[in-house]
């Protein structure tokens, strides 16, 4: 059944009162959440006022901070772009974490063994050498799902596991800068080729290439995947595995290069972290989270919060960076520990997507038109309202 | 490796393993029913982190054992009952809000860790029990007869909920609600009841999980699991559902950790491939799966919230 | 309208309306530091303001918790008023903490981690009136605002190595580190050289798990040590605590370093090498009063008294094993003794 343009009408005119409620949920969900926040603040002998005041500040109150969220927000990004890929072709990348280590490894090698190729030859060439080595650890997954019916969780995050232990290994061995100065050598490498340094844009911040990298990915993988035909098909077999194979299109390739095209752009998020970093060196301290910051499990948040649009996903990870980049800047300022921040960012990510369904009552008792609306196809594609983890009926 | 293949050493290693296995296996048998009943929850490691530090803290201060593994079973309960609010009755993306109950569990124990704590401070372990007669047998006995009482109750409840889903009524509910929850509804099964006792039960065993590890370690520290959760999520697919296949899951895993710490002592391995060694278990649980090729398929309703005419 | 364009439209909304208070809110100053009041007592002294910035928490009862202690046991001689921000692992996250504390005015940031050596030389120059210490390490990058520290954390481990191989009767002995790196490869390698001079033929199981904070494991290490014999144990890292657990209730004697571990397992610590950063504290703090803000490399050993043994006075050390331990001590002291490791 097709919605007629006449229930279109009804529906724009008498919508409004139900969307206001709707506008508001969102906002209200944050701060629901910061209000338990500022009840652990005032727990811990914290003024909740100084607390916020310097999360928004730190977030986006100064031109340095703006610069920080940017920075911050750009392996969110990458990763969150790679997520409504394979999201879309209801594959589950859970493996964020490893692809952007081994991308980070595979361009710190590759800047180790060709330091003194100039800028514009280096920096791209990092740049294909860390997206191959995310695309590697995508890969796998993809090839042993489409092939052996491996379930990709299970095999992303045993593979984020194998991928801290490559690096271990890596740094504290063949890659380790021998000429540190203290006793003993640390797991990290020499001061990578200043060749490849990230340029940076805006003299005085740490702003550099990776943000507009970034971005112009996630406006091409938009492209890709609405504008192109390999697109369509990975979003066909997204919604319909059965569906897509009886069109004649090859499911399993086309699962491979989702999780491939996926591990890749978390790669690309390794790249960015090491050259653009303040230390230009890759370095661990026996975790993946020592060196992702967590980036593999946020731009995944970032992602759905986007709706699995990459355009949208460029807002929600600026917000979420703003929020992790303000959250530090909250723990210098009232001095509580860094645990706090992590609570709390746990409890914004929780209070926002549950608000969802307040949103979702909200219309439905203001319009019972909106629920005949519900019942017919949305006008757009489904950005899955949730995440399936099915891999349809039956074997392949 | 001869000296490996002594009584001495294959004993402690294969109790090292089930030692090991055991946080895994309870978190895993309980993420199973809730997935069972189409109910993903990503914040398993979170809510074990709670429950491991709420037990802790019981026992630091009522040097009760016992009273430490209810509370933690309690907390996973609590918990539980949050998640299935928020993804049966809210039907919020469970991706997303697993992810979030995670941050929370680990950043909140770790606050009241550092708060409440300060400096670790050791609680006593549960006593080894050893099963009359089975306990004695030689080189057997130390290996599967003689561990405490949280990991003997790990391992029976496989073949106990492996009852239940197969037997009960119950047991077909969860199924039924799972694979497809229209139906089920228009059965007269309640979906909501039946996840949110899913969810709960999953909890409440992570809680348990979380308390046996801190209990089995005699002290708590920031990040305790050290991603123990998401390898139980992950355990579950391996098992394709099934108690059974989730308990050979984790004594793949545990097995497999505990053979690398012996090598490694024994020095069977090299010190300079001591890291290479570490991704073993994560390694050949993915081999082993490749190698099985499971059969089964997961439930059709998972990580999709159910909404009546929707 | 779609569902969709919907929710985005929202989405947009809030950023911009959260922009617009921030920018509303952004000309006021920088917020202030609300950490540890600096106390008027000690007559006149100007209160100094330091920062630690560190990469795990500061009841870690290793690394972390060493030097955290350390500025609180100088915290009124010195008037500070200390800042942390713990658990900065991620070393772009610490660089962003270094620069803020940098900014709001702290005459001295402390980067206590290896790792942070980029950013500190990168930052340095940017700050020429803030005072950087950063640790373990020996180089100060030719900056005359830059002091690094390092643990010979090797010479305890000597002394400890000494006593081990003294006491175990087995001849085994198991030692269990993180990863083969810094600090922890440092007193190790101590360990094993202390044993191994007293006892040529003692049977080291030395294993590297892999974490520096993976309890579970360390504790399954401990037991595998126990089966292989050992009745000495020793490790490092704040995943020790899991190792120590085992050895309380196997009866295995432990030594510890970086902070005391007494109190851990009462029966079975024999001793600890406790670091006592306050020595280069000190050190530091006189030379930035002075007006000195960098430049030099402070290491902290048994001679000055920077680590110390701490001996467990629950645990009955044989006399013997406490002669060894003392000429060994003061081997190392005069130089007699080189402990092979750092020299």
């Amino acid at each position: 059944m097709t919605m007629g343009n006449a229930t279109r009408e009804r529906i724009f005119r008498r919508g409004w009162g139900g969307l206001l409620v709707s506008w508001f949920a969102l906002p209200m969900a944050a701060l629901a959440a910061l209000l338990v926040g500022a009840a652990m603040l005032l727990a811990l002998g914290a003024n909740p006022l100084t607390g916020y005041h310097a999360l928004v500040q730190g977030a986006f109150g100064s031109m340095n901070s703006l610069t920080a969220t940017a920075i911050k927000a750009v392996p969110l990004l990458l990763v969150g772009v790679g997520i409504c890929i394979a999201f879309r072709a209801n594959v589950l990348n859970i493996g964020g974490e490893g692809q952007i280590v081994m991308g980070g490894l595979a361009s710190t090698a590759v800047a180790l063994a060709v330091p003194k190729l100039p800028g514009p030859v280096l920096i791209p060439l990092v740049l294909l050498a860390g997206a191959a080595g995310g695309a590697l650890w995508g890969a796998i997954p993809g090839a042993l799902k489409a092939y052996f019916n491996v379930n990709e969780i299970l095999s992303t995050i045993m593979l984020n596991i194998v991928a801290v232990q490559v690096m271990n290994y890596l740094l504290a061995g063949p890659l380790v800068d021998r000429s540190f100065s203290g006793f003993s050598l640390i797991p990290q490498t020499k001061r990578l080729s200043p060749h490849a340094d990230l340029p940076v844009l805006i003299n005085g911040t740490q702003l550099h290439l990776g943000a507009v990298l970034a971005v112009l990915v996630a406006v091409a993988v938009y492209a890709f995947l609405w504008k192109t035909g390999l697109g369509f098909r990975l979003r066909a077999v997204g919604l319909s595995r059965e569906a897509s194979s009886y069109a004649g299109m090859p499911v399993k390739r086309t699962i491979v290069l989702a999780l491939t095209l996926a591990g890749a752009m978390a790669g690309l998020a390794g790249v960015i972290l090491v050259f653009g970093s303040a230390s230009h060196r890759m370095v661990t301290d026996g975790t993946a989270t020592g060196f992702t910051g967590s980036a593999g499990f946020n731009g995944i948040v970032a992602a759905l919060f986007g709706g699995l649009n990459p355009l949208w996903t460029i807002v929600s990870s600026f917000i979420f960076g703003g929020l992790l980049v303000g959250g530090d800047f909250m723990q210098i300022a009232v001095q509580v520990p860094t645990a706090l921040i992590v609570a709390l960012n746990g409890l914004v990510v929780v209070f926002v997507v549950s608000i969802e369904y307040v949103r979702r009552r909200a219309r439905l008792r203001a319009e019972p038109v909106w629920e005949a609306a519900d019942r017919h196809p949305p006008l757009e594609p489904a950005a899955t309202n949730s995440v399936s983890a099915d891999p349809g009926r039956g074997q392949e | 490796m001869s000296r490996f293949l002594t009584i001495t050493i294959l004993t402690a290693t294969v109790a090292s393993g089930i030692r090991l296995a055991t946080p895994f296996l309870l978190a895993s048998l309980g993420e199973t029913m809730g997935q069972r009943s189409g109910v993903l929850n990503l914040g398993v490691d979170g809510i074990m982190l709670l429950g491991a530090f709420g037990a802790y803290y019981t026992a630091l201060h009522t040097h009760d054992l016992w009273l430490a593994v209810l509370v933690g079973i309690l907390i996973g309960v609590v918990m539980g009952l949050i998640t299935a609010v928020i993804s049966v009755t809210l039907k919020a993306e469970q991706g997303i809000s697993g992810i979030g109950v995670y941050l929370f569990g680990l950043g909140m124990s770790d606050l009241l860790f550092q708060k409440l704590v300060g400096t670790p401070v050791p609680i006593s372990s549960l006593p080894t029990l050893k099963i009359p007669l089975v306990g004695t047998i030689p080189g057997l006995g130390k290996m599967f007869f003689q561990a405490n009482l949280l990991v003997y109750v790990a391992f029976l409840l496989v073949p106990v909920l492996a009852f239940v889903l197969n037997r009960t009524t119950y047991g077909t509910n969860i199924k039924a609600v799972g694979e497809n929850p229209a139906a089920a509804d228009s059965l007269g099964v309640n979906v909501a009841r039946i996840r949110y006792s899913t969810v709960i039960l999953g909890s409440g065993l992570a809680g348990l999980g979380g308390a046996a590890l801190a209990i089995q370690l005699g002290i708590f520290q920031s990040n305790l699991t050290q991603g123990a959760g998401f390898i139980a999520v992950a355990l579950v697919y391996f098992g394709a559902w099934r108690p059974l296949g989730v308990m050979g899951g984790s004594l793949l895993y545990g097995m497999v950790a505990a053979t690398v710490l012996t090598w490694k002592t024994l020095g069977i391995i090299p010190q300079s491939a001591s890291d290479l060694a570490a991704m073993a278990p994560a390694v050949l649980t993915v081999v082993a799966l490749v190698v099985v090729a499971s059969r089964f398929r997961q439930p059709a309703a998972l990580a999709k919230p159910y909404q009546r005419g929707g | 309208m779609s569902e969709h364009t919907l929710r985005r439209t929202r989405l947009l909304v809030v950023a911009t309306a959260v922009l617009f208070i921030a920018a509303a809110c952004g000309k006021s100053s920088t917020t202030s530091s609300s950490g540890g009041t600096a106390s008027t007592g000690a007559g006149s002294i100007k209160p100094i303001k330091v920062a630690l910035v560190a990469p795990s928490a500061t009841n870690d009862l290793a690394f972390t918790q060493s030097m955290f202690d350390a500025l609180k046991r100088l915290k009124s001689k010195y008037n500070l008023d200390i800042a942390v921000s713990d658990n900065k692992f991620v070393v772009d996250d610490a660089a962003n903490a270094i620069r803020t504390y940098a900014t709001q005015g702290y005459s001295l940031v402390i980067a206590h981690g290896s790792q942070f050596g980029g950013t500190v030389q990168q930052l340095a120059p940017q700050f020429p009136k803030v005072s950087f210490a950063w640790g373990t390490a020996g180089d100060t990058f030719g900056q005359s605002n830059v002091f690094a520290y390092q643990a010979a954390s090797d010479q305890g481990g000597y002394v400890e190595g000494v006593m081990g191989a003294a006491l175990s009767k087995s001849h085994v002995i198991g030692i269990v580190g993180p990863i083969e790196v810094g600090d922890a490869k440092l007193y190790v390698d101590g360990f094993k050289a202390g044993a191994k001079a007293t006892d040529p033929s003692i049977d080291l199981r030395v294993n590297y798990t892999g974490s520096f904070s993976d309890v579970g494991l360390a504790s399954e290490a401990a037991r595998s040590f126990i089966a292989a014999k050992a009745d000495v144990m020793t490790g490092t890292a704040q995943m020790v605590v899991g190792a120590i657990g085992v050895a309380k209730t196997s009866n295995v004697a432990w030594f510890g370093t970086q902070s005391n571990q007494t109190s851990l397992a009462p029966n079975v610590v024999v001793a600890s090498q406790v670091y006592h950063w306050e020595v280069a504290l000190t050190q530091i703090f006189d030379s930035i009063r002075k007006g000195t803000l960098g430049g030099q490399q402070y290491t902290i050993d048994l001679k000055n008294g920077g680590e110390a043994l701490e001996y467990n006075p629950a645990y009955s050390l044989p006399s013997d094993v406490k002669a060894k331990a003392d000429a060994a001590v003061q081997g190392i002291k005069d130089g007699s003794i080189t402990t092979g490791v750092s020299g």
